[in-house]
């Protein structure tokens, strides 16, 4: 808080300063999200219970194969997307201390990004055949 | 007078009551646990990671299924299941919350209760069908 006397309101003082009109947008995409992740959550336990007790070339082939791989890249970026922003809102909620937020935020964005993409690479390889 | 005010020490007024005051109902219990399934899953992902990389070579995948078939393995596979069912039914109650529909007294708990059955209904049934689909191998 300000320590000197001043006779400006405090809504002159944050007046240009705020997050208006981006407020709600990580509100609206946990939820474009969350909506997105009911059909393809579905389809990614049905895929995984097909592959139960198939080998390694059979799984590789399956995962890799067009329509299951696309399904599988849309699940990994849209669960990475909406963990990433839920994990947000946990530190935010519990971490209290400036630096250790800042480095928290940090690195969930640094793990989300970074799990997602190794994902993708793996469904990637297996599609791509390399 | 702006100055002498904030330099006081601030009154000691009540805080408005915390968790530990309530009575532990089935909402808030709810709520706890999409939080914490939520938490769970989002380490979890490093399983999806290691299962989909390892799925391009035989090796590799040999040492995925050797994990995934000991009982650590399962134990961690099978809270997993539940944290995502559980997740997911849990965030179909939000969204039907969202919309304003559902926050009467007796329909939020019928949801929060339909939450806690479907997710283990739901986790057990999809172990069955796992478990038999993998008889063949086993």
């Amino acid at each position: 808080m300000n320590e000197k006397a001043h006779i400006r309101t405090p809504l002159a003082r944050v007046r240009g300063h705020g997050a208006a009109k981006s407020g709600t947008g990580h509100f609206w995409h946990q939820r474009v999200t969350a909506v997105a992740n009911i059909p393809l959550t579905i389809a990614a336990v049905i895929i995984l219970i097909t592959l139960l007790g198939r080998n390694q070339a059979a799984a590789a082939q399956i995962l890799g194969s067009p329509a299951i791989a696309i399904i599988m890249l849309l699940f990994i970026a849209s669960i990475t997307t909406h963990m990433r922003i839920g994990m947000a809102a946990i530190i935010e909620d519990y971490v209290h201390d400036d630096n250790a937020k800042l480095i928290l935020l940090m690195a969930n964005t640094f793990f989300t990004i970074a799990v997602g993409l190794a994902s993708a690479f793996g469904i990637l390889k297996l599609s791509f055949g390399v | 007078m702006i100055t002498m005010a904030e330099t006081k020490a601030p009154a000691a007024r009540p805080l408005s009551p915390h968790l530990q005051i309530y009575r532990p109902m089935l909402t808030m219990m709810m709520s706890i646990a999409h939080r914490i399934t939520g938490f769970g899953l989002y380490f979890g992902t490093l399983l999806l990671a290691w299962w989909v990389i390892s799925a391009s070579g035989p090796n590799g995948y040999a040492r995925f299924e050797a994990f995934a078939g000991s009982w650590i393995g399962r134990l961690i596979l099978f809270g997993y299941t539940w944290a995502l069912i559980h997740h997911m039914l849990g965030g179909i109650r939000h969204l039907i919350w969202d919309s304003g529909r559902g926050l009467g007294p007796i329909e939020r708990e019928r949801l929060a209760a339909a939450n806690l059955i479907g997710s283990i209904a739901i986790t057990l049934i999809l172990w069955a069908i796992g478990l038999l689909a993998m008889g063949g191998s086993q």
